[in-house]
């Protein structure tokens, strides 16, 4: 259907994916290898996967309408286990991967946490799972026809699109959640996420009538969404918190005292946030470890103000 | 490169052209039209539109009743011998129009392509997509999805020769991966003589040599689609079963004059073969010089006689010098005196006629040679399609019974057959009485079953028994189930020319006892008489009980020269001394169908596509920055996971 169809599949498909990707994946060199090994890990599921389906319609009677469909299923259902055992693998895997990067780090912390570990898995999934279900789409979307000589839908490539960007969004949630269950050992999360991918990839059954498997699986996004974001440590006052900040926007950087320290003693702190700088001030008498959260650009003359400020002798600690 | 694509629209009648040319809301259009409505009026029309982008045309079954010739009105028009220096009055079809039913469709320029449909079954599901799809609902526009269909034949070459030989001369010189743009036409000619003769060297200027020629191919509208059976086919098995007969006689051997059969390759596009050969013949290039011919016969159009007359056409601006009348009269004479006892009435046409086009004609531009034309219409052509797809077996009325097996069809002589075998038993006889001979020449005859074989072979079906025991082992690919065609193409040595080849080799040739070994090297057994024969080691017949077959070695006097225009040795590619007939190169023609989607659904598409790429980016980018604040639980002094 021409570029039009193209790009605007494209860009539905994967637009949301590719929001996340710019601004959470590629500042960080270290979630870009998690993203694209992840994606490697359900690419191999995907294979395996294939190759038994693969094997079982090849020693079957092509004619047989109802074994095939049956063949299918049965596919369609060993896929999905296989990509969940595939994503237990990874995340063993990447318990093994902070080990090794807590002994590489000069303060004994690891520079990234399983959580985020868990999201940009998710978001790995989900990437090569919309890039294998939407690529031969997209090209036949080039030619200059559509879908709908043999009595299709003439809405294919956008019900496409649309699965497409569930499933990326499903992956990424089912990652988080998948991961928590694992670190908590909350096993009913785990067959939860197990379950929702079932009812996910089963919906798609009812295609051509993608009422069906559309509206169940964005319920589900929404629902699982909210899952994993009550999971990672939101609630709603955090959601309302931050629109209302959105409005009256409080000019400083800085700057909230991280802990005080006596010259002597220096126990291991609590690994600071990511993105903060961590900024050690000698002073005469003491030795503040500040640390900075990114919120908005820091000015280093604030910084710097704010300091004197607060080192005022008799001055109250302040947060500025 | 991309193909044309087109909306459907099937033209029945001349009233639904009318959509496609100014009422349809759906441009272009892709038109599928009848066969009968094919005419010159109709493609002029859509040749000036711009809402079309391409036709398929469904042949027409039966052919249709008023005729259809896609030829010029006067074929092959200035290469032949009238111009404005010899008989001006019969240049330009002044005197008379040969092809009166031709429309010159195959020399127009048209810039979309056309697709012609020979399988009912194709024609019928391309009718149901439009059926389904397109078809305005009570009298309302229809609605989208509409059924289109796209068709692939981009052609890198343009204009005319001239601009698409100097860029592929231009390519090869300088370029390290030469993207040539045409190539011309050429093949082989296929000639024999009833004596053999040593081609490394030139014959003695005081033999005599009679020519006997036909042209072996055709032409239609579509690449690749070109029957041929009254143009071209019925006259060249007329002639080898002419040599075969001739063959059969005892004393040929010692006839005072030699017989040359020609069978010209390209004759179709402005006398390739000819002009080759008579330019070989002008440059000392051919054994036989232009002074050893003696006299001339050619077999044009002969296989739809009206009751059973045969018209001899000459030349009269030669016949009027006096040593040339004389010559063409005996000619005239040994015909018509052959042609006692047999089913032909010989008859001569107006002394002031011009020739038909024939091959003859360039050898008279070069010299004033005696010759005449066979053909079977007096003043116009009585075949209705000349040089179009329509011009097959059933064209020369050949017709067989019902539930014949293949090998009974090919073994069952048609009346058409017998009609043509006729013709060749009177050409033998002719021939043999102009060649000196003496002897009673009742018993020369043609076979009739041998022409009907041959009839079934390059009409029906090549791939036939008979076919496949005179052809060489390793030729598998030369024969082919389809409907043969005879266009001259481009590759050297198309089926029509190999086959005509390996069955003069087999009518006239004579089988010797050689090995394998001896009959593909004959330079190494010593015998003086080797260097006037050709040796072919054919694999023979199937043996009936077992599956293998019995192959033998055949001697003949069968040779191949080029058959390709002068005009590109000397690298004139605007000649109009010779012909610069070039075929454009092309990758691959192909088609299909498919729905096509409105505009507004497409641009929908994009829109929601971009709003939502805009959305999820301003949206990641706010929950990026308010991540400290989303994602932190109340109770924690600040110690954050994200």
């Amino acid at each position: 259907m021409t570029l039009a169809v193209f790009f605007g599949c494209t860009f539905i498909a994967f637009g949301p994916a590719l929001g996340l990707f710019l601004f959470t994946v590629l500042r960080d060199p270290l979630r870009i290898i998690i993203l694209i090994a992840g994606a490697f890990f359900w690419l191999v599921s995907l294979l395996l996967s294939s190759l038994v389906w693969f094997i079982a319609v090849k020693a079957s009677d092509p004619g047989d309408e109802p074994l095939q469909k049956g063949l299918l299923i049965f596919g369609v259902l060993f896929s999905v286990l296989l990509q969940e055992a595939f994503r237990f693998l990874y995340y063993k895997l990447l318990r093994k991967a902070i080990e090794g990067l807590v002994a590489l780090s000069e303060d004994g912390c690891s520079p990234i946490s399983i959580q985020q570990m868990a999201y940009v898995a998710g978001l790995g999934f989900g990437l090569m799972s919309g890039a294998f279900s939407m690529i031969n789409l997209l090209a036949d979307a080039l030619g200059p026809g559509t879908v709908g000589i043999h009595g299709d839908s003439q809405l294919y490539f956008l019900t496409s699109a649309f699965m497409t960007m569930v499933m990326i969004f499903l992956h990424t949630f089912w990652g988080i959640l998948f991961f928590h269950g694992c670190e908590t050992q909350h096993w009913w999360e785990m067959a939860a996420v197990i379950l929702t991918h079932l009812i996910v990839s089963g919906s798609t059954f009812w295609n051509p009538l993608y009422v069906g498997s559309l509206v169940p699986s964005y319920l589900l996004m929404f629902a699982t969404g909210a899952w994993a974001y009550v999971l990672s440590g939101g609630c709603t006052q955090n959601l309302l918190q931050s629109l209302r900040a959105e409005r009256d926007k409080p000019p400083a950087r800085i700057l909230r005292v991280h802990q005080e320290l006596s010259p002597s003693a220096a126990p291991c702190l609590p690994c600071p946030p990511s993105g903060a700088v961590s900024w050690d001030l000698q002073l005469p008498s003491l030795q503040y470890h500040f640390s900075l959260l990114e919120w908005g650009s820091p000015d280093l003359s604030l910084l710097e103000a704010g300091v004197r400020g607060l080192l005022q002798p008799g001055s109250s600690q302040q947060t500025v | 490169m991309s193909g044309d694509t087109g909306v459907i629209h099937v033209v029945e009648k001349e009233q639904d052209l009318k959509w496609v040319l100014t009422d349809g809301p759906h441009p272009p259009y892709m038109v599928l039209l009848e066969g009968e409505l094919f005419t010159r009026e109709l493609m002029l029309q859509l040749k000036g539109s711009s809402r079309i982008s391409g036709l398929a045309v469904a042949i027409s079954k039966p052919s249709p009743a008023q005729g259809f010739s896609p030829g010029l009105k006067c074929p092959n028009d200035g290469f032949g011998v009238y111009s404005n220096n010899y008989g001006p009055q019969y240049a330009h079809c002044n005197w008379t129009v040969w092809n009166p039913l031709g429309n010159g469709l195959a020399y127009e320029d048209f810039n979309f392509p056309i697709f012609l449909l020979e399988d009912a079954n194709e024609t019928q599901v391309i009718k149901q997509c439009y059926q389904d799809h397109n078809l305005p609902q009570n009298g309302s526009v229809p609605e989208y999805p509409l059924c289109a269909m796209q068709l692939f034949a981009h052609m890198h070459a343009v204009t005319n020769t001239v601009t698409c030989m100097r860029r592929s001369s231009l390519q090869t010189a300088f370029s390290l991966n030469p993207e040539e743009v045409c190539d011309a036409l050429s093949d082989y000619n296929v000639w024999s003589t009833l004596k053999p003769i040593n081609t490394s060297s030139k014959i003695d200027p005081m033999d005599e040599v009679i020519i006997v020629a036909t042209r072996i191919d055709s032409h239609s509208f579509f690449w690749n689609v070109a029957p041929g059976a009254e143009s071209a086919v019925a006259s060249f098995v007329t002639h080898l079963a002419a040599a075969e007969a001739l063959h059969k006689v005892p004393d040929v051997q010692k006839l005072p004059r030699n017989i040359m059969f020609t069978f010209f390759q390209g004759e179709t596009f402005d006398y390739i073969g000819s002009s080759r050969m008579v330019y070989d013949m002008q440059m000392d290039k051919f054994p036989i010089r232009l002074d050893n011919i003696h006299s001339f016969l050619e077999l044009s159009q002969v296989a739809l006689r009206n009751s059973s007359v045969l018209w001899v056409h000459t030349d009269p601006v030669s016949r009027r010098n006096e040593s040339i009348q004389p010559q063409v009269k005996t000619l005239v004479e040994a015909l018509i005196n052959s042609s006692m006892g047999a089913n032909v009435t010989l008859q001569e046409v107006s002394q002031s006629q011009p020739l038909p086009p024939s091959s003859f004609q360039r050898f008279l531009r070069a010299k004033q040679i005696p010759g005449v034309v066979l053909a079977d219409h007096r003043t116009s052509f009585q075949n209705r399609y000349y040089q179009s797809m329509y011009d097959t077996a059933e064209n020369i009325l050949m017709k067989y019974p019902e539930g014949l097996s293949p090998e009974e069809t090919l073994d069952y002589v048609t009346d058409t057959a017998k009609s043509l075998a006729e013709v060749a038993t009177v050409v033998a006889r002719a021939l043999y009485q102009l060649a000196g001979g003496t002897g009673n020449t009742s018993a020369i005859q043609a076979d009739p079953r041998m022409v009907s074989r041959m009839l079934y072979g390059f009409l029906i079906k090549t791939n036939n028994s008979w076919f496949q025991s005179i052809i060489k082992q390793d030729l598998k690919g030369l024969l082919g189930d389809e409907l043969p065609q005879h266009y001259i193409a481009v590759t050297t040595l198309v089926n029509t020319t190999q086959l005509v080849q390996y069955v003069l080799a087999n009518l006239t040739g004579t089988v010797v006892n050689f090995t394998k070994e001896e009959c593909l090297n004959p330079e190494k057994t010593p015998n003086p008489e080797k260097e006037m024969y050709v040796y072919t080691w054919v694999q023979g017949s199937r043996d009936p009980n077992s599956t293998s077959r019995v192959p033998f070695c055949v001697q003949s006097t069968v040779h191949l020269t080029k058959a390709a225009s002068p005009a590109f040795e000397l690298k004139q590619w605007g000649s109009t001394e010779y012909s610069t007939w070039t075929e454009s190169r092309w990758k691959d023609i192909r088609a299909r169908i498919f729905l096509v989607a409105s505009k507004e659904l497409e641009i929908i598409t994009l829109v929601v596509g971009i709003a939502i790429l805009i959305l999820s980016l301003l949206a990641t980018y706010f929950i990026n920055a308010k991540a400290h604040v989303l994602f932190s639980s109340p109770g924690d002094g600040g110690a954050v996971a994200y």
